[in-house]
């Protein structure tokens, strides 16, 4: 096995380090208007309380780090973006992840945060690889690798794995070091492709075994199109654990997720005395 | 005999992919038409699908498996609908646009739409605008059908319109659209000629662009 790498990310005044040894870093999903209505709807109307509450709220709910996405059609894209990430800056103290398809808004985004954010994404196309890490390294973040190309989607752990060797070692060319390469193996829809999961397991395996590198995953996909998410959610976030990954994108404040990584880092051996997991126990009971 | 046909909207209902076809040919023995079995048969299964999942009574694995019923006794009827000449009543080619991979809805609709008595060229996902444009050069349709899932990939169906406009086809081919994301006042402002928001909308729009 590879020795484990830590990736750093910070905010302003703060530093969160990801590694293997350490609980599951939470990255709160929420700050997202694709596919939620009525904050797509707020952020139209110019009305971004909501995103103030979001931040806050994922916060306390155990969000390390917070992701901002500003995919509005039809919106200035990278005004938006920044205008979110200085609304969260105000609020929190996380560092952010930096959730965008555009390079441009990516330029903007970066240039006005203060600390060492995490990109979300870049993936193996040529065209992605050649806008994006440039801009990594040039502002000093990390970013996260889709293991998919120019192919698509590959079908197969094993081809997995080759696009996520591709874009480190891309990364590795222009002086990105594999530590700010975290990778995302891709959680499919089970409902669309029973071994979605299955696949998504062993890209992380792999993928760890290989390269000791960092894992995320947008790790509530899986259910999509089926009913009762939060129960495949939180078991599948457990094994997930299991097989490497150590900074899921998630919702904090769903309390089954929350607690099924608690638990999965209890029995991984990362949480000493269990004092998080007391910790959350005790917060859940004090109302 | 009725009953013959509530059967087989049944298998299709329940994604019954071996008793479809089955029940297909146990019809077409009794005599029944090939036009009959399709329209009150296959079709009420798979509009009943699209009813429940609409709700929330059905799944998606549940929407496949129907698709995947409704498929295979489809496959067993087209030769008879052709015999019998069940006439085609037009030509859509259809797909989902560049970036995006969603291909269950399009394939439902492609599916209402034969059902309707439209040949269909199905384009599959992920498909460039000059894609589009060269379908249209090759099966000379009277419709083209654009999917997208995504609200990053909804802009792509504006492209593909744009580049037909470039090749000079525009005025050959209605266009219509569709997805989750998209709604009527979007067809409009990238220049499609209509909206559809499930498959038996898809197939009217289809029919009233031919004048069926
Ligand atoms: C299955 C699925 C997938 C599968 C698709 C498999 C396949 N072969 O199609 C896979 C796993 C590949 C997938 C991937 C992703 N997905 Co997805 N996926 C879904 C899911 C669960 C179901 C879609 C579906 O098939 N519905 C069933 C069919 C019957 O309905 P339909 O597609 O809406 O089609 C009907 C109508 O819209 C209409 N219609 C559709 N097309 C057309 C065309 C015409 C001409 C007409 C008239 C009508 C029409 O008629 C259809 C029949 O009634 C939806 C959530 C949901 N519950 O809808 C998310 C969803 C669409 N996915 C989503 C996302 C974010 C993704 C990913 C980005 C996730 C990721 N981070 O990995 C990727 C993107 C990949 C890509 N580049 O496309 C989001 C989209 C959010 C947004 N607004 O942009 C959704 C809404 C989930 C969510 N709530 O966040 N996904």
């Amino acid at each position: 096995m590879t020795a484990n790498l830590t990736t750093i990310l910070s905010s302003k005044t703060k530093q969160v380090e990801i590694y293997r040894s350490r609980p599951t870093v939470m990255i709160g999903e929420r700050i997202n208007p694709t596919g939620r209505k009525k904050v797509l709807a707020a952020l139209q109307a110019g009305d971004f309380d909501i995103v103030r509450q979001d931040a806050i709220s994922q916060v306390a709910a155990g969000a390390v780090v917070l992701d901002v996405n500003a995919g509005v059609p039809g919106a200035d894209e990278p005004a938006l973006l920044k205008k979110l990430m200085q609304m969260v800056m105000e609020v929190t103290d996380v560092p952010l992840c930096i959730d965008t398809a555009d390079p441009e808004a990516l330029a903007a985004a970066l240039s006005v945060y203060e600390g060492k954010p995490l990109v979300n994404s870049v993936n193996g196309e040529e065209r992605a690889l050649s806008a994006v890490l440039p801009l990594v390294k040039e502002y000093g973040a990390a970013v996260i690798a889709l293991c998919m190309d120019d192919d698509g989607i590959p079908e197969t752990p094993e081809k997995r794995l080759a696009v996520a060797g591709k874009i480190i070692e891309r990364a590795g060319k222009l002086g990105i070091p594999p530590e700010d390469v975290v990778v995302d193996p891709l959680a499919l829809t089970m409902g669309a492709e029973s071994n979605a999961g299955r696949i998504a397991l062993e890209t992380t395996a792999l993928v760890v075994k290989e390269f000791g590198v960092n894992v995320t995953m947008g790790a509530s996909n899986i259910s999509f199109g089926l009913p009762d998410r939060k129960y495949i959610n939180s078991t599948f976030i457990a094994m997930a654990i299991h097989a490497g990954l150590t900074c899921p994108i998630t919702n904090p404040m769903v309390s089954e997720v929350m607690l099924a990584v608690l638990a999965a880092d209890l029995a991984m051996g990362r949480d000493e005395y269990a004092m998080n997991w007391i910790k959350a126990y005790r917060a859940r009971n004090k109302k | 005999m009725s009953r013959l046909y509530e059967r087989l909207s049944t298998a299709v209902l329940e994604g019954d992919a071996e008793k479809s076809p089955k029940l297909v040919q146990r019809a077409l023995d009794n005599g029944l038409g090939p036009k009959e079995i399709l329209d009150n048969g296959l079709v009420p299964g798979m509009n009943e699908v699209g009813v429940r999942f609409k709700r929330g009574d059905m799944f998606v694995p549940e929407v496949l498996m129907s698709a995947d019923a409704m498929k295979e006794g489809l496959e067993l009827l087209r030769p008879y609908l052709a015999a019998a000449g069940a006439k085609l009543i037009g030509k859509i080619v259809m797909g989902t646009v560049k970036g995006d991979l969603h291909d269950i809805g399009k394939n439902l609709v492609g599916m209402m739409c034969e059902g309707a008595g439209f040949e269909v060229i199905n384009l599959g996902f992920n498909v460039e605008p000059e894609k589009f444009v060269e379908a249209i050069k090759e099966h000379q349709p009277d419709i083209v059908g654009m999917s997208a899932l995504l609200t990053t990939t909804m802009r792509s169906m504006g492209y593909a319109i744009k580049a037909i406009e470039e090749a000079g086809l525009r005025d050959q081919v209605k266009i219509m659209i569709g997805g989750a994301p998209v709604d009527a006042p979007f067809a409009d402002r990238i220049g499609a000629d209509g909206y559809g928001s499930n498959g038996p909308a898809g197939a009217d729009l289809a029919k009233q662009f031919v004048g069926a």
